[in-house]
């Protein structure tokens, strides 16, 4: 349940059947995938069609529906919740572009051991040839971009141990 | 001697109320690496000028069978006292008094200091250390949150307020910091969400840890909630009270005069700012080139590092400088860049501090995330805010000012009084690229060596518009001048503003984009 729980509290059993059987696999309620009917996913549909949370009632947002036993139900879980960015920590091992930009000098090679400040490469981005430092010690343990190379923000460009 | 027993009387009434939650809770606060209440006010006024007030306040509730408990000063601890000499409001959350909740008590005893603040027309600092509402009091501690939200707003741009995280704060809890001008976080210690781990973990079935929710790091780098970034209590007081040097007492007042002092010599303008407008550099270097004693103490360090704001001295007199950092993102104007610059230009609007702008920037950053972002709302913050402010405004543009950026910086059409460029200045619409490949766009193409008639276009353009002098020409900017003079001529400027009065049309308040 805690795991796939969604929004609407009343719901929240409701929406954790549903994910279940939108093919993700799930460690709750695996009656759903059998194909046998669950309280959870009923509920679902009682409430879907009278007082549930009027954006899957209207059809305003697209909601997955499932089908069990014959009978369509929908559900509260819309494509956005789905596509969600899930937090990540941050992982200062990964090094990823801020801007978008052209990598027009690398200094460092795989396997190098470097120490925090110094110039892993420079990308050239908003008339500026922006140097990338490091913030901390440690190995480069693979790098992929190649000079001269364009790529978007939020890109992975090198990787330490 | 019937007096003499009623002082002791009041002597002991005292001692048992000054051990706030008692010893157990005091080890128990001390062990999780905080100081309590009343040390944290002691440890930043200045030395025995801390006077209490309603220390014998006690709380009225009676369900739960709250009126069988008595809470020690209900939880806060407010007065008065002084710091390097300048009266200060302080109210301290006590933790260890029923886990600094807010009461309908506490609440009075707050506004009481926030009211004392507005009207003696001096700073209000707050320490937040509370694990939010008193539940027992229901209602009653709702509307004391609001009655501070309230107080805060009156007292925002009169007196400048200061809140300080030493603890948690959640929920309502964290708008009053959220209204005030300068938020202080202790790594480890501070703590600000409006729902927590725990309802996220219920209503979205996402795992995450308080620290890594709402901890010092996040709202100083990531959210920029906190201005003002320690490691330790002892660190953050000396912080606030370098800060509280910086500013006036309300906006009546200017801030305190120092004796002036030269930058250091290391720093010279000429060396620091590269000839080749595309190699970064700190501006911050060039600031310690400007700044009394190279002192520059910058506010919001961590967070939006494109943008560098913060406090200095020029002849003694407290500046607000706002400058783009090439060092970072190429110092372009984003969503949170924006929003950084465009406060701090209003809080030095309303404390009477002079603004000096140095711009360097591509212009605003391109793309789908920023547009969706808002940055057109955001980026007009910065336009509202340098048009709204009265006060001396002072600008030099170092290197690139291009587009919409070099308007938004501080230009002199938002009414800088004073613009100066330095040699290497590049003043247009656009870079010489982009603006070459639009306006020679038929010969370009029509050509029978494109790339070579390009590259011969983007020259002359480059050649003929990316310098100060055509600004220059049309009055834009005041004075084409040497790095070296940067210091003596911004001195000058800052003097002769020294008088200087503008008035806006008559108005109940504006409607900036917030």
């Amino acid at each position: 349940m805690e795991k796939t729980s969604k929004t609407s509290d009343s719901d929240a059993s409701s929406a954790t059947g549903a994910k279940t059987s939108g093919g993700k696999t799930s460690k709750t309620s695996g009656s759903i995938k059998e194909g046998k009917s669950s309280a959870a996913v009923k509920s679902s549909n009682g409430k879907g069609n009278g007082n549930g949370n009027g954006d899957c009632g209207n059809g305003k947002l697209r909601c997955k529906s499932l089908i069990v036993d014959g009978t369509k139900y929908r559900t509260q879980l819309n494509k956005k919740f789905e596509n969600r960015k899930l937090w990540e920590p941050h992982n200062p091992k990964k090094i990823t572009s801020l801007i978008p930009g052209t990598i027009i000098k690398i200094d460092v090679k795989v396997g190098q051991t470097v120490s925090e400040g110094e110039q892993i490469l420079i990308l050239e981005a908003m008339k500026m040839k922006n140097k990338i430092l490091f913030g901390m010690d440690g190995t480069v343990k693979s790098i992929h971009v190649k000079e001269g190379e364009k790529i978007p923000k939020d890109f992975l460009m090198l990787e330490m141990k | 001697m019937p007096l003499k027993r009623k002082i002791q009387e009041l002597q002991k009434k005292r001692e048992v109320v000054l051990k706030g939650g008692g010893d157990a809770a005091i080890e128990k606060q001390v062990a999780m690496g905080k100081m309590t209440a009343r040390d944290r006010i002691i440890s930043l006024l200045d030395k025995e000028t801390f006077t209490e007030y309603d220390l014998f306040a006690e709380h009225e509730a009676v369900d739960f069978d709250m009126d069988k408990k008595t809470l020690a000063g209900d939880g806060v601890v407010i007065g008065t006292g002084t710091i390097y000499g300048a009266s200060m409001c302080i109210f301290a959350q006590d933790f260890t008094v029923a886990g600094g909740s807010l009461g309908n008590m506490h609440a009075r005893k707050i506004t009481k200091i926030m009211d004392h603040a507005l009207k003696m027309k001096i700073p209000l600092i707050g320490i937040n250390d509370s694990g939010g509402a008193r539940i027992q009091e229901g209602v009653s501690s709702l509307a004391g949150y609001g009655e501070i939200f309230f107080r805060n707003t009156l007292s925002s741009g009169v007196i400048p307020q200061i809140s300080v995280i030493l603890g948690p704060c959640a929920g309502g809890a964290v708008y009053s910091p959220a209204l005030t001008d300068f938020v202080f976080v202790v790594e480890k210690i501070s703590k600000m969400f409006i729902t927590g781990p725990e309802v996220i973990k219920t209503v979205l079935g996402e795992e995450i840890s308080m620290e890594d929710l709402g901890g010092a790091r996040v709202h100083s780098e990531i959210t920029g909630n906190a201005h003002f970034y320690a490691q330790s209590e002892a660190e953050c007081f000396e912080q606030i009270k370098k800060l509280v040097s910086f500013i006036p007492l309300s906006n009546l007042k200017k801030a305190k005069k120092f004796p002036p002092k030269d930058p250091i010599s290391k720093y010279q303008i000429e060396d620091i700012v590269p000839g080749d407008p595309k190699q970064p550099y700190d501006v911050r270097d060039v600031i310690k080139a400007i700044v009394d004693d190279s002192d520059f103490f910058e506010v919001h360090e961590l967070w939006a590092a494109n943008m560098v704001i913060g406090f200095g001295r020029m002849g003694g007199e407290t500046i607000g400088f706002v400058c783009n950092q090439p060092l970072v993102l190429a110092g372009v104007l984003d969503v949170d860049s924006s929003d950084k610059a465009a406060r701090f230009i209003r809080f030095c609007d309303a404390f009477n501090i002079p603004i000096v702008t140095l711009v360097d920037l591509p212009g605003y950053l391109p793309g789908v995330d920023q547009e969706h972002a808002g940055v057109i709302r955001h980026g007009a913050k910065v336009l509202y805010a340098y048009s709204e402010a009265t006060v001396p405004k002072m600008t030099v543009i170092l290197r690139k000012a291009y587009g919409g950026g070099y308007i938004a910086m501080g230009s002199r059409h938002l009414r800088a009084d004073f613009v100066f460029a330095l040699p290497g200045a590049e003043i247009a619409v656009m870079g010489p690229e982009g603006a070459a490949n639009i306006i020679f766009r038929k010969e370009i193409a029509s050509a029978e060596d494109p790339e070579k008639v390009r590259k011969q276009k983007v020259k002359e353009y480059k050649d003929k518009f990316a310098n100060p002098y055509v600004a220059a020409a049309k009055g834009y900017i005041d004075s084409v001048i040497e790095p070296k003079e940067t210091r003596k001529i911004l001195l000058h400027a800052i003097e002769v503003s020294e008088n200087k009065a503008v008035y806006l049309p008559k108005k109940k308040h504006g409607i900036p984009p917030f």
